[in-house]
């Protein structure tokens, strides 16, 4: 038998295998290899590459090194979306591992954020899950929790902790028994074929005549390109955290159980693959 | 907790129940009569109909109600024809009783009441004291009366045997009329009043109830003989006094209005218990007087429970806050469940919303608050619409007095002078019955005529063409809406609230843990949400989405990490320490608690595996210390049984050899929990043990009641490398539990200490074992109750007789069982903290052995005289078990997984709590709880029963004798007989396990006995095997492992008490095995395992 929490687990508990090359372009003092790594789904990339920026520093003159960024085939990748998201967006269904290629030059200022400490990752991360409360239950929860659950939160993310963050977590995932769900449901979808960035809409997890709101019924508000026209095919795939949900799945399970830790379900909808 | 009913009168007659896990009052199941009075109680209903008959109503179960009639059947030799019929003049009847002095012959039996009906007919009891006879069941004897045996001597010269046959009481589930042979004649007036009450009289035998009732002259009866072997009683007896109205609480405390001089009721508590207690109700908070103040209900916490009806707008109301400290409780609450009619009508939004406004004020002001709060605007205002006329109809209609509705209500029917003024009479004893709670003389109460207290205030059921199938419609408040008549339809929905006019709730158990659905129910907007939510929740379990998402995240698991688990992880995984301090039970002499320091360090190693080490740092001679436990060694962590300590131990493989565990102790409850959670979760992480136990689980319980699962290894059977068992982990899993039965299909039963039955529900963790080690799910509260007996020890002196002065090399005057430890009223404490008494000492009368009238056992010297008395306490606690009532269970054995597949039954098989023999219908792996039990009679109680992989089911009697039931099947899942296997040696037999083909027996003394010559065309077998002595429990798995509790084994410190052993050397060739292999012990006794 099966039970729910397991998904929190293996939500928690995600990796993508990773290979870090260095650009090709960057001057070394000698050859760099590349750097393997599992990389946690819900984490964040600047937070969890301490290792592969001092594994290139040791090959780079100490001038060259100014701030590290990340691409892959052309993109750069925003640091302040979670990693798994930033995988679903660009590279499902490419080999493994994922082939992410190290810069120190000519950072991209128009695409990134700076990211030059782990309070800034921190701050971000905060700012996400104290708006994902605003929707869920008009930020009741998050205020009134102290400034050291608050930190668990993050420290669970930064060390890994499942159990830590979750102690906290929990309280900003319960609802009033009376009211079936969260106010809004905190989400966010993301589309590789369009420049604009996500949308973001208020979406209520329970209709007006009670039933419950589905993967499909948000879709269809506020993202109908996504689904298939009654007749012909799925042309796009639907996917959170490496998986891609039935659209008949309620919108409030998922976002109790497949929310980022930043307490967002982050949606990507990106082409299917046509063989 | 199981369900229990609140049982109501509506002021038609009509009596509904209202279930602890329902939202709506049902019909009750026979509607043939009407009635003006219920008292329940939890077995059964008592009432007076409208023809002021008696009525009883008694729940059909699974377990028939049966009696056992018996006669004996005399003869004597006389040297011409043998044994014959013709006795001497001077003896016996050839047909009498036991003792042979009553003449009883076969057909002078008759039934007592319609409500009765054969079972069978007669037959002759083939065994005797455990032993089959031959011959026609006949025992044989010198003379009359004497000591008979089985066998035939030379001098026997008379010989007897006995005749059983049963009957049955069929009246179930219907209004069982209670038929006075004896005295019509002495029942002048109809009965006024009744109640029922008495279940937990502590010094009557279980299931005895007590019945009162008032004539309407004021007379008390009493109803002589009713139990739950005889629902009806046998007849009424008159007691002494004149009374109005009588109320019977659990202790048999009966209280009853009197009538005293110029018609001013006074409350009177007549007491027939010591503890009786002056209960004074009040009712504030109300603003409208309270009808009637009905029923204490035994919740332990609570003392009692208080149920009463609005006397303006007929609502019943629960009391909260009653505790035995403040008696008058807090604040009345309304119950706005529904009738189950009315369901069908809720389609519309008026009628629902007008359903949740019709009480107070204050739950409208509640229910707006609600809404407002949650909806958004647009959704809001449809929402608030119709409430707004509809309350304003409905306060209308409320503030009209209920009498003068009423009156009004015979406007559409026939003038009925009588009905009004029954009317106004009603009203009146309301305002009376005011005054009369309130134990003030009612000054303003204008007293009429006889008339009021007839406290008839049933109105005539309305058979005039209703609107619809479920209309009670009021046509009062119709009426006085009239211009709203050609919205009758909508309008409707407001009068569906139903108008009460007596409530019971003896039988009705509110679990204080969790909260009741009927404050609530249809009080909100919502409720159509509420409803379509739980219909898309409760399938979501099985929901094609739920299993696509666990299915794709198992792959995405294996697709993204099962080839690259080599690679480094982003985030290095860091020593993580818990600190504390704690009290360690010393390992060198004089063992004794000390303050250590304990330290938990978890690191997580290269490969990924977490592991943690429990550091215990001590003081030795001023010098500092410390042992270490690796806590991917440990096998066991238990809760000690201790009254004054928090304390827990901790077993590795090498301690259990030691039989010297780690034992450590916590300042606090909260604290060892803590601590206990922690480390379980610790060592569950080192072994890489997560989420449920598995289908082949190995499931035990401790003598204390905990529950712990152990996943076996292939090595523990099989393999060149037996895994000693003393290696085996075991898990806690939260519950409380004395026997536990599993199969390898994941069907696992367990029974309380109050003999109720439970079943898993797949999940883990509940108890102490809280957060993300337990499931979320599958775990509920669960609850048990258990008693702590002491003995009080006398001695005979020549001045006084027997006293309490003994001689000072006796044991102590008050003591436990073996009089060694000294155990007095005032010191004894309930086994833990975790526990709370629920009774008060009274004393036990049912020993073995006997007692005399007041308790005594007597004896030449210690141990006894004694008597014993008995506490009961109970524990609450949750886990993942769901309650399988209504039958309370002393026995359960699943048969062993056969290679069927999933969807095929599971044979079942249990023993009641009195002894009948149960066969239980409709379990799978799907529906483990199954649906219904099957009985399969038999001549005398049963105590242990035993299934086997082939359906071959074998039970020993309370006799000691063991039976085999012959033909059962997939089938025949109840057999056809049962065949009398003689025991071994004349010993009488306790228990018995049947695993794939192998049957052991146990019996009283300790021995373990193998069955031998068992053969598929002989199942029964031929003879009896020794295997062991020093047993306590056994257990034989589905591939004939054998499991025990043996007592008297060696451990380095001492002899140890209750150890878990497994039968080595067990083969297809050697089923009896060759020797044991010992497990944990001390401590942790395990008290009863089971093999998956």
């Amino acid at each position: 038998m099966t039970d729910d929490k397991d998904v929190l687990r293996d939500v928690w508990f995600g990796r993508i295998p990773t290979c870090f090359t260095l650009y090709q372009d960057e001057i070394t003092e000698r050859e760099a290899e590349p750097y393997y790594l599992l990389l946690p789904r819900i984490s964040y990339l600047t937070l969890v590459t301490d290792k592969v920026k001092k594994h290139f520093q040791k090959v780079m003159r100490q001038e060259e090194v100014s701030e590290i960024w990340f691409e892959y085939e052309g993109t750069p990748l925003k640091w302040h979306y979670p990693i798994g998201l930033l995988f679903d967006l660009h590279a499902s269904n490419t080999a493994l591992p994922w082939s992410i290629t190290v810069h120190f030059k000519n950072f991209p200022e128009k695409d990134l954020l700076h990211c030059h400490s782990k309070d800034v990752i921190e701050a971000h991360f905060m700012a996400c899950i104290k708006e994902a409360d605003a929707l869920k239950h008009k930020s009741q929860v998050i205020n009134e929790m102290q400034k050291k659950d608050h930190k668990q939160l993050w420290m669970g993310l930064q060390n890994d902790k499942f159990e830590q963050f979750w102690a906290i977590n929990r309280k900003l995932m319960e609802y009033p028994p009376e009211d079936n769900g969260f106010r809004y449901i905190p989400f966010r979808i993301y589309q590789a074929t369009t420049e604009r960035p996500f949308i973001q809409k208020l979406f209520r997890p329970i209709a007006s005549g009670g039933q419950l709101h589905t993967l499909g019924d948000l879709l269809k508000d506020v993202c109908p390109s996504a689904i298939a026209p009654e007749d012909g095919e799925q042309k796009t795939q639907v996917m959170i955290h490496g998986i891609e949900p039935m659209l008949e799945t309620p919108i409030q399970w998922l976002s109790e159980h497949m929310s980022y830790p930043d307490n967002f379900l982050h949606i990507s909808i990106i082409p299917r693959p046509t063989d | 907790m199981p369900s229990s009913l609140l049982w109501a009168v509506d002021i038609f007659g009509r009596v509904y129940t209202l279930s602890t896990v329902g939202q709506y009052w049902e019909l009750c199941k026979d509607t043939q009569l009407e009635f003006k009075r219920v008292s329940a109680v939890k077995q059964c209903c008592w009432g007076i109909a409208c023809d002021h008959q008696v009525y009883t109503y008694v729940f059909s179960g699974d377990v028939p109600i049966r009696y056992q009639e018996e006669t004996y059947e005399n003869q004597r030799w006389n040297p011409v024809g043998g044994f014959c019929e013709k006795l001497l003049p001077s003896d016996r009847w050839q047909w009498s009783d036991v003792s042979g002095l009553k003449h009883q012959q076969l057909d002078s039996f008759t039934l007592p009441s319609p409500h009765w009906e054969w079972e069978s007919d007669w037959y002759v009891d083939e065994n005797i004291g455990g032993e089959p006879t031959e011959k026609g069941g006949w025992t044989y004897a010198i003379d009359f009366p004497s000591t008979y045996t089985k066998d035939k001597k030379w001098n026997s010269c008379v010989r007897r045997r006995r005749w059983i046959r049963y009957r049955r009481y069929k009246s179930r589930d219907i209004w069982a009329k209670i038929v006075s042979h004896d005295e019509p004649d002495q029942l002048p007036d109809p009965f006024n009043d009744i109640s029922i009450g008495g279940w937990e009289i502590t010094d009557e035998p279980l299931g005895r109830l007590s019945v009162w009732a008032v004539s309407l002259q004021g007379r008390v009866w009493f109803r002589r003989g009713v139990n739950s072997h005889n629902p009806c009683g046998t007849s009424w007896i008159e007691m002494v006094g004149e009374m109005m109205m009588v109320t019977v609480g659990l202790n048999n405390q009966v209280r009853a209005a009197g009538r005293v001089q110029a018609l001013l009721p006074v409350l009177r508590a007549v007491s027939l218990d010591k503890g009786t207690q002056g209960l004074n109700w009040e009712g504030k908070g109300l603003n409208s007087a309270l009808k009637v103040t009905v029923s204490t209900s035994p919740v332990w916490q609570t003392g009692s429970q208080v149920w009463g009806i609005g006397c303006d707008d007929r609502a019943i109301y629960f009391r909260q806050g009653v505790t035995p400290s403040e008696l008058s409780g807090k604040t009345w609450k309304a119950i706005v469940s529904g009738r189950e009619s009315d369901r069908s009508q809720t389609g519309s939004s008026t009628s629902l919303l007008s359903a949740g406004c019709f009480f107070t004020d204050d739950i409208q002001n509640q229910t707006s608050a609600v809404i407002q709060g949650d909806a958004d605007p647009s959704s809001d205002t449809e929402l608030a619409v119709p409430t707004s006329p509809g309350s304003a109809l409905l306060g209308a209609a409320a503030a009209g007095n209920s009498s003068g509705s009423q009156a009004e209500t015979s406007a559409p029917l026939p003038e009925d002078p009588l009905h009004s003024e029954q009317g106004e009479a009603a009203a009146a004893s309301a305002t009376n019955e005011k005054a009369n709670l309130e134990m003030k003389p009612s000054a303003n109460a204008n007293p009429p005529a006889e008339p009021q207290w007839i406290n008839i205030d049933l109105k005539e059921a309305q058979k005039q063409p209703v609107l619809s199938v479920s209309s009670f419609a009021d046509t009062s408040s119709l009426s006085s809406l009239g211009t709203f008549s050609v919205a009758a339809e909508d309008a409707y929905g407001a009068d569906e609230h139903p108008l009460w006019a007596w409530v019971s709730g003896g039988g009705c158990l509110v679990d204080l843990h969790s909260p009741l659905k009927w404050f609530t129910a249809p009080s909100s907007g919502l409720s159509s949400s509420v409803q379509s939510l739980s219909l898309s929740i409760t399938p979501a379990q099985t929901a094609a989405w739920r299993k696509q998402i666990f299915q794709q995240l198992s792959e995405r698991t294996k697709r993204e990490l099962e080839n690259f688990r080599h690679y480094e992880q982003a985030i290095e995984q860091s020593v993580w320490v818990k600190t504390g301090a704690l009290q360690w039970w010393r390992n060198w002499k004089p063992h004794k608690w000390m303050d250590v320091r304990v330290a938990l360090e978890q690191f997580t190693g290269s490969d990924g595996m977490r592991d943690s080490i429990l550091f215990i740092y001590y003081m030795y001679h001023e010098e500092k210390k410390y042992i270490h436990v690796f806590l991917n060694e440990v096998t066991i962590i238990v809760e000690v049984l201790n009254e004054a300590k928090h304390s827990f131990a901790l077993y590795t493989p090498e301690r259990t050899k030691q039989r010297w565990p780690i034992r450590l102790a916590a300042a606090t409850e909260q604290e060892m929990h803590d601590w206990l959670s922690l480390l379980t979760m610790s060592c569950c992480e080192s072994r890489r043990i997560q989420g449920p136990p598995s289908h082949h689980a190995i499931w035990s319980v401790t003598c204390k009641g905990d529950i712990f699962v152990s996943e076996p290894s292939p090595e523990l059977e099989a393999g060149p490398q037996l895994m000693p068992c003393d290696q085996m982990f075991w898990r806690q899993v939260g519950g409380h539990l004395r026997l536990i039965e599993c199969n390898s299909r994941g069907v696992v039963w367990g029974i309380g200490y109050d003999h109720t039955a439970w079943v898993y529900t797949g999940g883990y963790g509940g108890g102490f074992i809280q957060g993300l080690a337990s499931s979320a799910d599958n775990i509920y509260t669960q609850s048990d109750v258990k008693c702590v007996y002491i003995y009080e020890n006398q001695r005979w002196n020549p001045v006084t007789g027997y006293s309490s002065r003994g001689l000072p090399t006796d044991r102590y005057m008050w003591s436990d069982a073996s009089g060694l430890q000294e155990c007095t009223k005032t010191n004894t404490k309930p086994p833990s903290p975790q526990w709370s008494w629920v009774s008060d000492w009274y004393i036990d009368f049912s020993p073995t052995g006997g007692t005399d009238r007041e308790g005594w056992q007597y004896a030449a010297d210690f141990p006894a005289p004694r008597s014993c008395s008995l506490l009961k306490c109970k524990i609450v606690t949750n886990g993942p078990w769901l309650e399988v009532p209504p039958v309370t269970l002393w026995d359960i054995s699943i048969i062993p997984s056969s290679d069927a597949d999933d969807e095929e039954a599971v044979a079942l098989w249990a023993i009641s709590d009195k002894g009948d023999v149960l066969c239980r219908l409709g379990v799978t792996q799907q529906n483990p709880a199954g649906t219904s039990w099957l009985h399969v009679g038999t001549d005398q109680p049963f105590i242990s029963i035993s299934i086997g992989a082939f359906y071959q089911v074998w039970a020993i009697a309370r006799d000691g004798s063991a039976f085999y039931r012959g033909s059962v099947s997939p089938n025949k899942p109840a057999g056809d007989c049962w065949y009398h296997i003689p025991s071994p040696q004349k010993q009488k037999l306790k228990q018995v396990s049947v695993g794939r083909t192998s049957v052991f027996v146990l019996d009283k003394n300790g021995n373990l006995w193998y069955r031998q010559g068992i053969t598929p065309s002989y199942p029964q077998g031929s003879t009896w095997d020794h295997v062991s002595n020093n047993i306590r429990k056994m257990s034989v798995g589905p591939l004939d492992q054998v499991w025990v509790i043996a007592d008297k084994v060696q451990g380095s410190h001492s002899l140890s008490c209750g150890t878990v052993c497994h039968r080595t050397g067990v083969q297809p060739l050697e089923p009896k095995g060759l020797s044991w292999d010992y497990g944990i012990g001390v401590s942790a006794a395990m008290f009863f395992i089971c093999i998956g």
